[in-house]
């Protein structure tokens, strides 16, 4: 929805966007490290050494080696291919059930804020009821009943993170209404659908992008939370979630198995976090707001 | 203030209604009962002459209508693996995730508030710096690694911490033992709270110095640490209150997985188990008590607020 239009493609705003931007040299290392892992979950195939799937039971555990650079796990599977390959089904993940949050609460927001009144009031109590009660229980008991398939988890991921979205693009539309295009628009007999996709929605894109940042954050995280307790996307696919699952049981004797995973999900939510934050800055003309 | 109150008391019970009738949709409507589901050997005859006992056959309103009629008079039914009536079930082990949660927030609480409060104070140092980064991992560590890290690290290598349980097997049961059986799992799931908090406390702190009734102070010559102590703190900490409703369902969700991480026997193990088993009288147990502590620790949080501020009244 919000990208129909691309008004911010004005080569202008743009270069003073990153301008500011470039000042956060943390963001400016995390986008590049975002940069790098997305390259290799989409060239994971090119790149895996090995198959992620393949067993070897004589080569169990093996040590880091010019063979097997980060070594094989329980099932003699080579650790490298599978923490590649996890990057693009844990990406693909994080960035879907995104883009589902993105459009539920975008949706949710947009007619909340446009139509106002009792509209406005049900959905605003929807938003803040799934907002207090805890998610993450919804989200495994779905899981626990419907099956732990690709799409399933993408969807409950999604449904349970859409809730700050809405708010935030109805605080954008209650913002824009006013102002004189709209009722401009209105004038010249543009329809409520047409005001509100052409005239409004390009209003909330900034705000949506940041969202959209920290979602990302949010879903990974998520996921791999689910994938924890086995009820995220299902071994044999490798994912940095249930490859840590994996390894927990062999915490005792072989504890690097736990350590690569984990500390691949912190580094990307922590890059979608602080590129998020900095976004907001950048992006934000009454900037300033948060650090 | 009792009008208020009763409002809220109100809007609680359609929730709860609300809240319920949608997971009972949810855990009911697809096929494959609990007992097919916990024992595949069971044979079709068998299964069927269960779900029919268990009322499992009955449309879903009148299943829904029969747990309702007996839910609001406190019974929840047997648990289907515990055989344990779910009150029962769910009384013994609130205590324990009560300890865990509340514990974690005091620690968040005590340690978010001075860090984040130092970082406005001193904005732009190398400690708001360091607090800001630190805060950032804070809320980007997944809980579950941060407990295996913990187990590596202190029960493995250091052997310092017990790993797993509230009290070691065949040693009289102490405080000692409880407190070192706590504090790896409290620490996990204050994690994410403590970093969020003190984001907080920190951009309403920021804000509050920026205001004409702290430069007044300054401009009277008060001493610094009277402006921050009097005027300022006081002020600033009002909105950190609000965060504190968001904070509990964030610490039930946690509960959940760093109960399984710890074995620790509270109520988030117990959802885990409930849900992949299909416990369904557990399973609505859980989501009624859980909805009712949300409901109670927003009620608190609205009333502290109202306490703090003068400047607001309920309606």
């Amino acid at each position: 929805m919000a990208q129909d239009a691309v008004p911010y493609g004005a080569r202008s705003p743009l270069s003073v966007f990153w301008s500011r931007f470039r000042r956060n040299r943390l963001a400016v290392a995390a986008l590049a490290f975002l940069a790098a892992i997305h390259l290799v979950a989409v060239t994971a195939d090119v790149l895996a050494p090995y198959d992620p799937a393949a067993l070897d039971l004589l080569n169990q555990f093996a040590s880091p080696s010019t063979v097997n650079l980060l070594g094989t796990d329980e099932s003699g599977r080579d650790v490298l291919s599978r923490l590649i390959v996890g990057a693009r089904v844990s990406l693909t993940v994080g960035l879907l059930a995104m883009l589902v949050a993105i459009v539920l609460g975008s949706a949710v927001g947009a007619l909340a804020g446009f139509y106002g009144r009792l509209t406005d009031g049900i959905l605003m109590r929807v938003t803040d009821g799934m907002l207090t009660i805890p998610t993450f229980f919804l989200a495994l008991l779905v899981l626990a009943v419907f099956g732990s398939k690709f799409t399933n988890v993408v969807l409950v991921i999604g449904a349970t993170g859409w809730m700050i979205v809405s708010r935030v693009v109805r605080a954008e539309v209650l913002r824009t209404l006013p102002q004189e295009f709209v009722p401009a628009a209105r004038a010249i007999g543009a329809s409520d659908l047409r005001i509100l996709v052409r005239h409004v929605m390009p209003q909330t894109f900034a705000s949506v992008i940041v969202a959209a940042t920290l979602g990302v954050a949010y879903a990974i995280l998520t996921e791999s939370a689910l994938s924890y307790l086995g009820l995220g996307v299902q071994p044999p696919t490798p994912t940095w979630g249930n490859m840590l699952s994996g390894a927990q049981q062999y915490v005792w004797t072989k504890p690097h198995l736990a350590i690569y995973p984990g500390v691949l999900i912190m580094l990307c939510v922590l890059s979608y976090n602080v590129v998020g934050d900095a976004l907001r800055d950048a992006l934000d003309p009454r900037a300033g707001r948060s650090m | 203030m009792t009008r208020y109150l009763l409002t809220r008391l109100l809007q609680g019970v359609i929730l709860l209604f609300i809240v319920s009738a949608v997971v009972f949709l949810i855990v009911h409507s697809t096929p494959g009962g609990p007992a097919i589901l916990n024992n595949p050997d069971v044979d079709p005859e068998t299964a069927k002459a269960i779900e029919r006992d268990l009322g499992l056959t009955d449309p879903i309103a009148v299943q829904y209508g029969r747990w309702l009629g007996r839910a609001v008079t406190g019974n929840f039914g047997r648990s289907y693996q515990h055989q344990f009536p779910v009150i029962r079930l769910i009384r013994t082990r609130m205590p324990n995730t009560l300890l865990l949660a509340g514990t974690a927030l005091l620690l968040a609480i005590v340690v978010a508030l001075p860090l984040g409060v130092i970082s406005a104070v001193r904005r732009y140092s190398i400690f708001d710096y360091l607090a800001t980064v630190g805060s950032f991992f804070g809320v980007s560590i997944p809980g579950f690694w941060l407990g295996i890290m913990f187990i590596i690290v202190f029960s493995v290598t250091l052997g310092w911490l017990p790993s797993a349980g509230m009290r070691t097997a065949g040693v009289a049961a102490s405080a000692t033992d409880l407190v070192r059986h706590l504090i790896m799992p409290a620490v996990v799931l204050s994690t994410f709270p403590l970093a969020q908090l003190m984001r907080y406390a920190r951009s309403s702190m920021v804000e509050v110095l920026s205001q004409d009734y702290v430069r007044t102070a300054r401009a009277k010559g008060l001493a610094p640490r009277r402006v921050i102590a009097a005027h300022a703190l006081r002020n600033a900490l009002i909105p950190v209150v609000t965060v504190l409703g968001v904070v509990t369902p964030r610490l039930l969700s946690g509960a959940v997985i760093t109960e399984t991480i710890f074995a620790w026997p509270g109520l988030g193990r117990l959802a885990v188990d409930a849900a992949i088993t299909r416990d369904y009288p557990v399973i609505m147990g859980l989501t009624m008590t859980t909805a009712v502590l949300v409901i109670i620790s927003n009620l608190v949080t609205d009333v502290a607020y109202v306490a703090l501020d003068p400047r607001i009244s309920l309606r």
